[in-house]
This record gives C-alpha cells, sequence and structure tokens, in this order.
C-alpha cells in the first residue's frame, strides 16, 4: 500500500486513488522506425530489481500523470517528478544514487 | 480437574454469572472470563479434536496462540466456526460446540491410535492413494476431505454489519502492556498523535499477572495511573479488543477490532476493520511462551505454565489440584509459586537445567516445592486427561525414574517475541542464543518510504523480558517514535538468559518417544515427522513446514513454529540460525472476511452509475444488464412477453415506427483548444481537424499496437472543440487514454479535455417516425433537410435546451438528443407523450445489437477482442492516407498485421436460414500442428432478424471479402457443422435509403 | 529409486520409518553439463525430468538459489485447467491437464490431482458470448467444456448465489476435468523422479552470471563456482528480467505481484472450482479444509511478494457477494508471488537471442497449471530446437504482433 506525493496537487495519495502507468522516460517510436525500436519502445522492459522510474497517475484526485522513482524490493521512494521530462531532477538522481 | 476458586480472579465479577452452553451442557462462568476460562472453571478439560488424528485436546493456552480450543459458537446467521475460545469473551446465553468429532467429543470414531496413526507420519499421503488411479478423486479424496476441515461450514447469510475506519497517527503503539503504554505515555507527552490497540479486553499485559513491581509500584496501581493519563490526553487513542494483524508499505497498517462480540445482538457493525496510517509503529506486542516437547504432551490438563497462572490470577481458574512444572528456565516457577500460594499442590518442578539456581528457585525451594534438577517428562499417564508424569533425566533415553500423580502439567519452553508484524513487511529476525529466541534484527528494519525503519520493537517482543526492560524501551521508543528517530538504544536486561536450550526432552529419546512428542498441537506434527522430513530431504525450514504441516494450522506456529526449528536444526546438525525462519505472512490472528470486506456488501458491494431515466426503467421492469458499473435495459418484456418476442417486438418498432434509446452512458468528452485539431488527427485513424463545425464524423481510435480499441462519433462544436462519443465501456478508459498522451507525450499542446458523460442525458430516436415525433415537441429546431445525416444543431426541444445530432446507429432515421442530465427524465416523458400516437417504443440494448447487425455495423468487444486492426473489418477508409502519424499507424505495419491471410469481416448466412451459434468457428480443411481441428474464422455476432424473418451473422473470415457467394461450414458442438454462405456484412438496406431519408 | 506404496508405509511403521531414503538427490554441482536448468520451480524441474525421459539426455543440472518449489510453485491457488480460447493456449494447457491426470502414477508420488471441475461464472452478457466463444473453440481442440446455464451452476455449486441482483449468475463455462493439485508435491515429485533419471539437483545455488562467446552460451557463473553447459534454459519466473540482463538482452515482460489468501479450514462446502471474473475472485476448497483464494495482480512492478491490501480486500467483498455464507469464515494466511506478466499477457518458450539459450517464463498468474506441458514443450525446444506446443510462445511474436491473447474472452489468464 504505497503512499506517493502527487507533485502537481501536492497530496500525499494513497495507492488506491492512483493508477499506474508502467515504466517512464520511454521514447515514443512513430512511423518510420524500424523493427527492433519499435518492438523495444512497446515490450521490452528493463524490469529493474531495484531503483525504477514509473509514471502513475492521480486518477482519483487532480489527474494528472506524474512520475515516481521507487526502489521495487525496498519500496523506498526517492521522490516525485511531473511528467513533462525526460528524466528525474538531479536531487532525486542524486538519491538515487544513480542506479537507474 | 480444573476447577475456579472460591475467591479471587482479578477480572472476574463474581457478582455477574452468566450462563452458557457447551455441547448443550448449561455452564455457568462470570462477568470478564473468556470463553475458555470459563470452560476450564467448569471443568471441561476436553475441548475438541486434532486435525490429523482426531485425538482429545484441551486448553492449552491464554491467548490468540491456543492452538485446540477452537469451538463453533453462536447460531444461524450468527455461527461462527473456529472460533479460539482464549479470544471469545463469555456472554450471557452463548451457545458454544466442540469441532471435528462424530458422534461426540468424548467418543470419536475419528480418533486414529497406536499403530493406525503409526502408520500415517508426515506426507503419509503423498506416497500412498496412488492406485488405482480412479480411487483418489471417488474414494481416497472424499473420505480424507470428510475427516479434514474443523467445524461446520456456515450456511446462513450474515446477520450482522461490519465497517472499516481509517485513521492516520504519527505513532501507532501495538499492544497495551507496559511496553506499549509506557510508549504511548512517551509519545503522548511528545505532542505525538498516538493510537494504542491491544487486542485483548484488558490493558497491563503481563505484569499484574506476574505482580513484579513496575517503576517502583505494583503493576496494578502503575496501570491504573498510566491509563489515567493516557485518558486525559487529547492525542491519544486507546483501543482494546483491537489486534493488529498486518503492517504493509508506507505505514500502513490493518487492525481488526471486535465491537459487540462479546454483547452479541448489540447494535452497529460486529467488528471494525482499522486502515491506519502510521508515521512510526512501536510493536510492544509481547512475547509468546513455547511449550516444551515430549512424550505425552498433547493430553488435555498439559498446559503453558504462563496461562495456568493467567487463568489462575485473572479468573481464580486452576487446572487440576496438583500441577507439575515441567521448564528449562526460571519463569515458570512463577507459576508454581502462584499455584502453592493459592492453597494448591506442586508435587515437583521438573527443570531440565542441571542446577536451577537464583531467586526464583530459592523461593520454590523454601515454599516447599520440590524441584528435581535435570529432570524431565519421558510419557504423561491418562487417556483423555493428565493423570500423572513419568519422570526420567533429561539427558538420557527416557527411563523413567519415577511416577507422579497430577492433574495437570505447567510447561515452559522459554519465550519468543512476537515478531510477526515486524517481519511482514520485510523486517528480519536474528538468534539471540544467550536466550535462545529470535528477536527484531535492528540492522534489517522494515523500512518506510523515505528508508528509515518503519517499526521500533520494544520490551518483550523486542526480547527484552522484565517489567523493568519494558518501561525503558516503551519511554525510549515513544520517545523516538514521535521525534522522528526510527531507534532505541535496547536495554541489556539479562531476564530470560537462565535459559537452557532444551527443546525435546529426554533428549536422547528414541524414534518411539519421538513419535508422542508433540510440535504443532492442532495438526499433530510429531518430532518424529520433522526427523522424518530432515531425512527425506526436506531440508530448507520451508520444506519441513510444507512437508509435515508444522505451523500450517490456524494459530499459524505461533507455539510450534521455533520448537519444530529447534528440533529440524538438531536433524540436520546444524545451528538454528543456519536453518532460517520460515516467512511471517498477515494475519497475525485470523480475521473474518466480511471485517475485511467492509460495509461493501448489497446494495453497497459497487457503487451504480445511474442514467437519469434509470428510475424509469426500473419501474417498467425492464431487464437489466450490467455495463461496467452501469446498468442498462437489455429489453422491455411486456407482461407475458420472452425476452426473445420483446427484442423483436422493439426491433420491429424501430424498423416500422419509432424508438428510443437511454443512450446516457455512451462516453462525452469535449477537446478544447488551439491544438485540439491536430490532437485529435493523432488520437483517431481518421482525420478529425478537418471536420466542419456543425458536421459529425464516425472515428475509430487504435492503440500502438494498431489494433482498435474503440469508436464513436465526433462532432465539431466550434473552431476549437469537438465532442467525442466514445463507447460506454470506453468512456474513462478513453478519456484517461487521452490524457495521458497529452499530459506525458504532447504536453505543449494547448489541448484540454473533459469527460461530460454524466453532465448530459441522450436519448436516441430511431424510425422512420423519428422525425414526426420530435417536431411534435414544440421548439426552435428544424429537422428537415437544413439537418441532414451526419450534422448536428442545437437549439430547445420541448423547453429543454438540446443538442441534436443526426446519425444512426440503426440504420433508420435517426436522432441522438443530448440535454442536460437534469433535464433528462423531462424529455424522455416528452417522447413518450409525443409518441404516443404512432406506438414510440422504448427498446434496449439487445435490440440495439440486432439492429446494429443488420446493417452490419461493428461493435466494439464484439466484431473487436483486442486483436482487430481497422483494416480487419474493412474500414480502411477510416484510415486517413494522407497523415503522417497517428496511434496505431505503425502498429499496423507490422508483419503479421499486415498480412494478407487475416480474418476480415463478413456476414454470413445459413443455408438453411437459422442462427448460427454464438461463438461459433468456420472450420478449415485438416488440423493444426497440435492436432486442433483447423479454422479460418470465426463468427463474431449472430442474430434472429425480425425484420428479415431469418438468422444473420456477422463473420471474421480469412480472405472474406474475395470470397462472397462461397460456402463455408461453421461448426457446432456437438453436432454437424452447419452450410453458410458468405455474404455482405450489411443485410438490410444496403445502400442506406432509410437512414438518408 | 524407493518405491512409494501403502506397503512400504506399512513395512516403514514398523520400524519408526527409519529407513525412508532422501526423496531426491542433493550432490555437488559437477563442472560441466550438457544442460543446465536455473530455477528449480515445478516448469525447471519438469524441463529437466522430461529432457532426461524423453530425450535421453542425463548430463542435466538444476540449479535453484534456494529451495526447490519455493516460488511460484508454491505459492499459487493450484488451479488447474486448459479451458482457454486461442488454440496455442489450449493445446499447451490441455497437454498439461492430460499429463496431470497420470501424473501419480507416472512418477510414484501422490501429486492429489484432483478433477474437480472448474467453472467460469458468467456474469454479465459480454461474458455469456466470450464463455460461448471459447466452449465453442475447445469443442474444436478436443478440451472438454460445456457452457451451462444458472441452474446446473447451483446444483455443482449449492453455496452460490446466481441470483445476486447486482451480477446474477447468466452461466458459466464449466470444465468437468479440471481441477487441483497439491502444489508442493508437484515440484517435489519431479524432483524425485528427475534425480532418479540421473538429474543433479542443486539448491542454494544462485546464479550470478551468464557465460557468453562468440554469441554463444558456455556456462553459468553461481555461488557455487562456474558451471560449463551446452544448452542453457532460463526458467526463473518473475526474475527472468533479470537473468536475460546478465546475457546482455531485454524481455518483453515486467514483474508484479499477486496475492492469494486461504481462509481458516472447514468441513467440505464446495466441491468445485469457482472462478467469478466481472468481479474478480476466484475460489477452491482444499482437502485440507481452507478455503483457497485468488484475486487480480498489482499493476506495479514489484519484487516483494507481498503486494497491497487493496486487492485481497477487492476480492474478499467479491467472494462475499458470490457466496453470502463466507462473511463469518476468518482469512488464515494471505502472501503475494512474483509473476512475469508478457505483452500480450501469454508465456514466452523460446530460443534467447544467445545461442544454446532458451527461455521459459511469462507465466504471468497462470503458470502452476501448465507445468507438465510447459516442461514438456520447454524440454522438446531444447533438444530438438522446436516444439509444435511451443512454437506461438516465441519471442518473435511481439516483433510481428502475433499476440496470443487470452484477454480477448471474457476472462482473465488466472
Amino acid at each position: 500500500m504505497l503512499r506517493l506525493t502527487c507533485p502537481c496537487c501536492g497530496v500525499e495519495a494513497d495507492e488506491s486513488e492512483l493508477t499506474q502507468g508502467g515504466a517512464a522516460h520511454l521514447r515514443r517510436e512513430g512511423p518510420g522506425s524500424d523493427e527492433a525500436a519499435f518492438e523495444a519502445y512497446l515490450f521490452l522492459r528493463d524490469n529493474p530489481k531495484g531503483p525504477h522510474l514509473e509514471r502513475w497517475r492521480h486518477s482519483y484526485g487532480c489527474g494528472k500523470w506524474f512520475i515516481a522513482a521507487r526502489d521495487t524490493v525496498t519500496m523506498q521512494v526517492f521522490g516525485t517528478y511531473p511528467a513533462q521530462g525526460s528524466g528525474p531532477p538531479p536531487d532525486i538522481a542524486a538519491r538515487m544514487g544513480g542506479r537507474a | 480437574m480444573s476447577g475456579r476458586l472460591a475467591t479471587g480472579g482479578r477480572l472476574i465479577d463474581r457478582s455477574r454469572a452468566l450462563e452458557f452452553t457447551f455441547d448443550g451442557r448449561r455452564l455457568t462462568g462470570f462477568a470478564g472470563d473468556t470463553l475458555a476460562a470459563a470452560l476450564l472453571g467448569a471443568g471441561e478439560g476436553l475441548v475438541g479434536r486434532s486435525f490429523k488424528y482426531h485425538r482429545p485436546r484441551g486448553i492449552v493456552a491464554y491467548g490468540p496462540e491456543e492452538p485446540n480450543a477452537l469451538l463453533g459458537i453462536g447460531r444461524a446467521g450468527r455461527f461462527e466456526p473456529n472460533a479460539r475460545a482464549t479470544q471469545v469473551d463469555l456472554s450471557d446465553g452463548l451457545e458454544a460446540e466442540s469441532q471435528n468429532r462424530w458422534p461426540s467429543l468424548a467418543f470419536d470414531v475419528g480418533t486414529l491410535n497406536g499403530l493406525a496413526a503409526r502408520v500415517l507420519p508426515a506426507g503419509f499421503y503423498y506416497k500412498t492413494f496412488i492406485h488405482p488411479r480412479p480411487f483418489w478423486k471417488h474414494l481416497f479424496e472424499p473420505v480424507i476431505r470428510r475427516a479434514a476441515g474443523l467445524g461446520r461450514a456456515p450456511r446462513h447469510r450474515d446477520d450482522d454489519t461490519y465497517e472499516q475506519v481509517h485513521a492516520h497517527v504519527d505513532v501507532l503503539v501495538v499492544g497495551g502492556g507496559v511496553a506499549g503504554l509506557a510508549a504511548a505515555l512517551a509519545a503522548g507527552r511528545a505532542g505525538a498523535r498516538v493510537m494504542v490497540v491491544e487486542q485483548s479486553a484488558h490493558w497491563g499485559g503481563r505484569a499484574p499477572v506476574d505482580g513484579d513491581p513496575v517503576d517502583g509500584r505494583a503493576p496494578d496501581q502503575w496501570l491504573g495511573q498510566t491509563l489515567a493519563a493516557l485518558e486525559e490526553m487529547e492525542n491519544v487513542r486507546l483501543i482494546p479488543r483491537c489486534a493488529a494483524v498486518g503492517v504493509y508499505d508506507h505505514g500502513f497498517v490493518l487492525a481488526a477490532e471486535r465491537l459487540t462480540d462479546h454483547d452479541p445482538g448489540a447494535p452497529g457493525p460486529r467488528q471494525r476493520l482499522w486502515r491506519i496510517r502510521a508515521g512510526r509503529v512501536v510493536l510492544a506486542a509481547g512475547a509468546i511462551e513455547r511449550p516444551l516437547a515430549f512424550p505425552g504432551n498433547d493430553l488435555p490438563g498439559v498446559m503453558l505454565a504462563s496461562a495456568v497462572r493467567d487463568y489462575l490470577v485473572n479468573h481464580a481458574v486452576f487446572p487440576g489440584d496438583r500441577t507439575v512444572v515441567v521448564t528449562n528456565n526460571d519463569d515458570a516457577y512463577h507459576t508454581a509459586l502462584a499455584l502453592v500460594a493459592a492453597g494448591l499442590r506442586v508435587p515437583a518442578i521438573l527443570d531440565a537445567r542441571a542446577a536451577p539456581n537464583g531467586l526464583l528457585a530459592d523461593a520454590a525451594r523454601a515454599a516447599g516445592i520440590r524441584v528435581l534438577a535435570g529432570h524431565g517428562i519421558a510419557g504423561v499417564a491418562g487417556r483423555q486427561r493428565v493423570a500423572g508424569v513419568k519422570v526420567c533425566a533429561v539427558a538420557g533415553e527416557g527411563a523413567v525414574v519415577e511416577e507422579i500423580a497430577c492433574e495437570a502439567v505447567a510447561m515452559s519452553g522459554g519465550w519468543s517475541p512476537a515478531v510477526h508484524l515486524w517481519s511482514h513487511c520485510g523486517g528480519r529476525v536474528a538468534w539471540d542464543a544467550d536466550r535462545a529466541m529470535f528477536r527484531p534484527d535492528p540492522a534489517h528494519p522494515p523500512r518506510g518510504a523515505d528508508g528509515t525503519a518503519m517499526v521500533i520493537p520494544a520490551g518483550a517482543a523486542n526480547g527484552r523480558l522484565s517489567p523493568a526492560a519494558a518501561l525503558a524501551e516503551g519511554t525510549a521508543a515513544g520517545t523516538a517514535a514521535a521525534t522522528g528517530q526510527d531507534r532505541i538504544d535496547g536495554s541489556d536486561d539479562p531476564t530470560g538468559t537462565d535459559i537452557a536450550p532444551v527443546w525435546m526432552m529426554p533428549q536422547g529419546a528414541g524414534p518411539a518417544l519421538r513419535a508422542k512428542a508433540f510440535l504443532d498441537f492442532q495438526n499433530d506434527v510429531k518430532v518424529a515427522d520433522v526427523d522424518l522430513a530432515a531425512r527425506e530431504g526436506f531440508e530448507s525450514v520451508e520444506h519441513t513446514k510444507r512437508y509435515t504441516t508444522l505451523g500450517m494450522a490456524t494459530d499459524q506456529g505461533k507455539l510450534s513454529n521455533i520448537n519444530g526449528l529447534a528440533v529440524l536444526s538438531q536433524a540436520l546438525h546444524k545451528d538454528i540460525p543456519a536453518v532460517g525462519t520460515t516467512t511471517f505472512r498477515p494475519p497475525y490472528v485470523p480475521v473474518t472476511l466480511g471485517t475485511l470486506a467492509g460495509e461493501a456488501r448489497g446494495d453497497l458491494f459497487q457503487p451504480v452509475r445511474a442514467t437519469p431515466m434509470l428510475g424509469w426503467h426500473v419501474e417498467r421492469e425492464a431487464y437489466m444488464e450490467p455495463v461496467g458499473l452501469w446498468r442498462r435495459p437489455y429489453c422491455y418484456p411486456a407482461p407475458g412477453e420472452t425476452h426473445e418476442v420483446a427484442v423483436a417486438r422493439e426491433v420491429n418498432a424501430v424498423r416500422q415506427g419509432v424508438g428510443i434509446l437511454d443512450a446516457s452512458t455512451l462516453g462525452k468528452i469535449l477537446v478544447q483548444g488551439l491544438d485540439a485539431g491536430r490532437f485529435l488527427d493523432m488520437l483517431y485513424t481518421g482525420a478529425m481537424s478537418t471536420l466542419p463545425v456543425g458536421r459529425c464524423r464516425y472515428g475509430l481510435m487504435c492503440s500502438e499496437q494498431g489494433f482498435l480499441i474503440d469508436d464513436g462519433v465526433v462532432a465539431r462544436l466550434s473552431d476549437d472543440a469537438w465532442l467525442c462519443h466514445t463507447t460506454t465501456g470506453g468512456a474513462d478508459r478513453i478519456h484517461a487514454h487521452m490524457e495521458d498522451w497529452l499530459q506525458t507525450e504532447w504536453w505543449d499542446w494547448r489541448v484540454f479535455t473533459l469527460n461530460l458523460t454524466e453532465q448530459y442525458a441522450q436519448v436516441a430516436v430511431a424510425g422512420p417516425r423519428a422525425r414526426d415525433v420530435l417536431e411534435t415537441l414544440s421548439g426552435d429546431i428544424d429537422l428537415t433537410a437544413a439537418l441532414p445525416h451526419m450534422h448536428w444543431t442545437h437549439g430547445t426541444l420541448a423547453g429543454i435546451p438540446a443538442r441534436i445530432f443526426r446519425i444512426s446507429f440503426s440504420g433508420e432515421l435517426g436522432f441522438e438528443v443530448a440535454v442536460p442530465a437534469a433535464r433528462g427524465m423531462d424529455l424522455w416523458q416528452a417522447l413518450l407523450r409525443a409518441g404516443q400516437g404512432v406506438g414510440i417504443t422504448p427498446y434496449g440494448t439487445e435490440a440495439l445489437h440486432v439492429l446494429r447487425a443488420e446493417k452490419g455495423f461493428i461493435m466494439i468487444g464484439d466484431e473487436t477482442d483486442g486483436t482487430v486492426t481497422p483494416r480487419d473489418l474493412g474500414l480502411e477508409g477510416m484510415i486517413s492516407k494522407k497523415k503522417a502519424d497517428f496511434l496505431g499507424k505503425r502498429g499496423m505495419e507490422r508483419s503479421h498485421l499486415a498480412a494478407p491471410d487475416r480474418w476480415r469481416l463478413v456476414g454470413l448466412r445459413a443455408a438453411d436460414d437459422s442462427v448460427l451459434p454464438e461463438g461459433a468457428y468456420v472450420l478449415d480443411a485438416g488440423r493444426t500442428e497440435n492436432g486442433q481441428r483447423a479454422t479460418q474464422g470465426r463468427v463474431t455476432s449472430t442474430y434472429w432478424s425480425p425484420t428479415l424473418k431469418r438468422g444473420i451473422a456477422l463473420a471474421l473470415l480469412r480472405h472474406g471479402p474475395d470470397r462472397m457467394g462461397q460456402s463455408v461450414d461453421v461448426s457446432r458442438i456437438g453436432a454437424a457443422p452447419i452450410r453458410a454462405t458468405v455474404v455482405a456484412p450489411c443485410q438490410y438496406d444496403p445502400d442506406g435509403g432509410r437512414m438518408h431519408g | 529409486m524407493q518405491r512409494y506404496s501403502v506397503f512400504a508405509l506399512v513395512r516403514q511403521a514398523m520400524g519408526w520409518h527409519q529407513g525412508w531414503e532422501r526423496a531426491w538427490r542433493s550432490p555437488e554441482p559437477q563442472a560441466a553439463y550438457d544442460a543446465v536448468i536455473v530455477g528449480g520451480g515445478g516448469h525447471g524441474l519438469a524441463t529437466a525430468y522430461y529432457l532426461a525421459k524423453n530425450h535421453g539426455m542425463r548430463r542435466v543440472a538444476v540449479l535453484e538459489k534456494g529451495w526447490i518449489g519455493g516460488g511460484n510453485t508454491g505459492r499459487n491457488t493450484t488451479i488447474i485447467r486448459s479451458n482457454y480460447l486461442q488454440d496455442p493456449s489450449a493445446a499447451i494447457y490441455e497437454k498439461a491437464r492430460s499429463l496431470y491426470e497420470t501424473l501419480s502414477q507416472d512418477l510414484n508420488y501422490n501429486v492429489m490431482f484432483s478433477p474437480r471441475g472448474v467453472m467460469m461464472l458468467a456474469q454479465t452478457q459480454h461474458e455469456v458470448r466470450g464463455y460461448r466463444r471459447t466452449a465453442q473453440a475447445n469443442a474444436l481442440q478436443g478440451v472438454a467444456t460445456e457452457f451451462i446455464g444458472p441452474a446446473r451452476v447451483k446444483e455443482l455449486c449449492p453455496i452460490i448465489h446466481v441470483s445476486g441482483p447486482r451480477y446474477p449468475v447468466l452461466g458459466a463455462l464449466w470444465q468437468p476435468r479440471g481441477g487441483t493439485a497439491r502444489h508442493d508435491a508437484v515440484a517435489w515429485s519431479y524432483a524425485r523422479g528427475a534425480s532418479d533419471l540421473g538429474v543433479d539437483i542443486i539448491q542454494n545455488c544462485a546464479v550470478t552470471g551468464i557465460d557468453v562467446e562468440g554469441g554463444r552460451v558456455t556456462g553459468v557463473q553461481t555461488t557455487r563456482g562456474p558451471i560449463r553447459c551446452g544448452k542453457l534454459g532460463v526458467v526463473v519466473a518473475g526474475h527472468s528480467g533479470v537473468l536475460a540482463g546478465m546475457a546482455g538482452f531485454r524481455l518483453p515482460i515486467e514483474s508484479t505481484a499477486l496475492q492469494a489468501l486461504v481462509s481458516e479450514p472447514i468441513k467440505p462446502c464446495m466441491d468445485v472450482v469457482v472462478m467469478a471474473n466481472t468481479v474478480h475472485g476466484y475460489m477452491s476448497q482444499s482437502d485440507k479444509g481452507e478455503m483457497v483464494i485468488g484475486g487480480g495482480a498489482d499493476g506495479r512492478n514489484d519484487y516483494t511478494q507481498r503486494g497491497s491490501f487493496s486487492h485481497v480486500e477487492e476480492t474478499l467483498r467479491a467472494l462475499i457477494e458470490t457466496f453470502p455464507m463466507l462473511s463469518r469464515l476468518k482469512m488464515l494466511r494471505w502472501w503475494g508471488g512474483i509473476v512475469d506478466m508478457t505483452g500480450d499477457r501469454s508465456p514466452i518458450i523460446s530460443k534467447a537471442p544467445v545461442e544454446g539459450m532458451f527461455l521459459n517464463c511469462g507465466w504471468g498468474t497462470g503458470g502452476f497449471k501448465a507445468i507438465p506441458g510447459s516442461g514438456w514443450a520447454m524440454a522438446e525446444l531444447m533438444a530438438k530446437g522446436h516444439s509444435p506446443l511451443a512454437s506461438a510462445f516465441g519471442l518473435e511474436r511481439f516483433r510481428e504482433g502475433r499476440f496470443v491473447d487470452e484477454s480477448v474472452a471474457a476472462g482473465v489468464a488466472h
């Protein structure tokens, strides 16, 4: 039963208020992409046992998507940040210890 | 025989005698008793039968660790099987029954003794019942099933209700003993929001029973003063009869509170589930005494030493006139002294240690109790209860040196901290060899979201057994938890270090004695069973547990786990920590299912989404079907009508006159903004940006995979606004899908979306008389040539502001009228009145299906199943060839999706015009690589068409559109295939003249 | 191998059971094997057994980082059924089910396969259509199922509340020869059978690296030293991604938690397995008398074998609605397993991108029932390079879009 802070509305939300959306920062591959790149975009995942960047939506709250940096073993949360960007902010990356 | 003393009992109220029954016998106890105390007080030594051998069982323990006293209590809608008598507060008129015996508790034909039991060691069932094969299902298994199980299955719906409550606290204290109350006091004084849960009805834990002073005061005095101080604090909440049962990630804790179990029939919920978010948890759950394994230790009358003391001090209940104490540590001497002080006899203390010394041993000797050092028990006399013990040297093979007559045995194998809640969420335990116990390992705590320790153990739960240590650690833990610290400096209290790690006696026992020494009393697991598991290679503790069923009974091994582990380690010649522990799983004590489900039963099971017209449909006795959380009319049967007849009538009404459908559940999503057109062009396979204002266009949405996920009509409302209709089931999903792309991929696009599904009531008016009906309603909307097919307009209809879409899913002249939800019922009634003269007919979802199938229109979920592309459905025309990109464009190019031999949409007409079977397949020649019948297509929709007076079907068929007029074979279950002809999907009014009329 | 029988039990009882041998050998690892299977769960052990039995490979080792059967094999709700919609799924699950029928006799170990019947309730019109389609498919696949009406549902399982106001039972897909088996016994029996055929079962041996030379697997590094091998089968469920990472590739897999629960044991009240997908819950009664319950999986990536309480709660609500008599029973224990979910929720039995390496994973929530068939197919694939049962489950299907998608039927794949 995770609790994550929505970076948009600031609410500390219970997992039941959230919808999870899989790995974050996937680069969309559209028309023209080669088979391998498109397959990787749709299916191949790091699925790390440890720190992980993942998408969540505050579905039963403000409705905004955000990204959580979380350890999939210890459940430690290194931080959450808005979904608009290509990677974690430096402070969160530092807390993750460069492990993702 | 057990019984009750004439005086004493700190928890009972002798002025309030309570009558109850056990197996129909009328017995009496006192207010303040548990059912277990009352049974013992009434001399009931035999309370149950064990699981496997059906051996006689008596009460062993005082708390939730009790393995034997599981009774059925209550009756009918209040019957509960497997109630643990030690946790049932006695109430007047309580009805209790023993379990797992037939015909009676005293005489159970299922009893297996001697040789029979000997043939059935651990895991015997894996080695037999193998031949002949059918016998397992038809003979062996039914017999085993009947013999197994414990209590009767309830047969009635539960008469009680339950509730769930949320709590957010800074500090949650688990356990209301000295450590827990000290923690609460410290945390409360530090200003934290504190909640204390105590599983029993009483505060103070063991201290008042043991009698040692707390903080220099008599324990009851300390308790009274501490409780008074806590009750004065507004930031502290004390909840008795509330067991913390599970610790989850990020400080989430579940606790189950018993509200009316001690007062059955009282108003209000029976139990309450607390869902607690705690900043920090102080675990002060105490410790559980361990039994000793010796031959005959399962006979009724053999009890835990601490439990004997609890019953004696709290309830003035004694286990027998003469009680032999057997122990490997000092603590049991408390019991001997308490018994003697109460005027009962203790013929001997059998101490496994060679030289028991110290204050308690001296006190026992001074009280005239005989202490036999280095001795233990080689056997227990008696058939259904203890009649005496056979004394032996602990070190030897069990030669009997003396027999002592007694009615009870009080045993102590040391204490195990209740570390369960520490372990639920990843906390590890470490072996404390000095105290022979697993303690919470401070280096590996359960960690919270911030990486610090969620749980701080204190007192006996931390392996520190004295009241002084409990007070010190509790205070420290409470302060730490309230001030953001996640650990304490533990006490170095030596209590408990006097233990000798003796688990089995006599230690040189041969197999015959080892087969009589029980570890798990409920599941009948003996020392010999663990030996056998080790011998057969089940060396992991998890293997041994699973092979022998040790610790898997309803007490979850609270008494047996450590002893079993110790025996296993000896069998493997390894140290206990090298063998490891099993994982503790929630719940700490069993929790009622109803409590876990809470209020969500019956009408509150799931929320109902109601259209504004739902009440009318229900009143009309429509046959309703669930569609997601909505309820929609399937059809409106007239009195005496079958569903089939009703559906046919509704279809005919639409084809020949006019029908109305409550279409309010359709998704309605407003997409607006400077980039809305561009956004919709990415979302739909077709172009939406080019749609003129005032027009409607049918659109398809695909996943990135290229598979069709939703469809619907899009109307352009203004230069920068589009209204997207989705399927009923798709509304929330598609809105989320839109937001996902907008927020996480194209976040710089200026687009807003709004799910307006519930803001509008929408009614489809369909049929050749649809325009007539609408025109009857006063309004300012021109519905003639000014509103051609796939256009929309707005104005006032019957005095209601309305948007009218000229669209049709039936193939007839059709309008969908959308009005503010609050006016939906007004519109519905107005339409019914206006159409009275032309026989206006409400129709349901099934008629809708038939109408669209006659027209060959696809239905998401029927023609599609998540693996179908627009091209498969002949909808290439809906895929823009001009657009460089849209969701699904790349996915559709993958080899399998672009393959020429995919199954594609056609119509099928049975040779005999019958209705093809639902879900049937179109057969192909030959078989698959795995010997399955080859197929080349499948029926996606199949109905009786009242319009065409024959069966109609849609199907996906390999190369389908190229095979018009060909014959194919359609599968039937248990019958010859049926011949069908490939026809166009649209089997009615293919030119669309009616729709455009 | 010491034969198990009632006579052996009686004989051993005379000697207080001192004469029983180890169920499987526990040797030190050798330096090299023809085939190494990583993962001592049911799938890995069955693979090793069939490699030895069907294909004559004897120099085979199973490496298990903990204790055999300790992963999802020993954590599931033990349901066995093969009423799948898609041909490839039905083929492998029916192969598994048919092997289960005689597994106790084949392995001389009572795995307690109990074909008590599995019913999947249809509680919406959509489910009715979906299960009718599945029944049609099953008839062509040689899987014995039928669509039954509510009256028959009630007759087979009297404790179901069929006329619930919210989700009345409209019918069910009924597989009379589906059922349950004793999960631990499946792992132990394959281990014993494989060991008897010469397979080395090595516990407490974690793989820490995969040796690849010139694009070909040559061995593994383990906590008990390096082991060379000709062929490597990776059969590690939720940890497949971690092992794939060691060999330098990624998989279309995400690991999430799936929970199961048991109640306290009660006397028999339910003889069939019931799955209710609309409300997300399924239940059977074990031979011990416990009600064994499962529900939906957590969505998030998770390696904790825990999961969140909200799933437990939702599942129990659904089951009380379906079986009102459950309300006063008590839950005894709940736990989680790490399930490996693929892009189409169907398994992967495939050659890996590295030569000589084979994958068997992605069983998600449906692995236990597949164990014999999965082992059979994996062994055939490893020995011969092709298995008809496995051919649809190759890794390449994701690139091609050739899904084996069972979620298209009304149900979910448990």
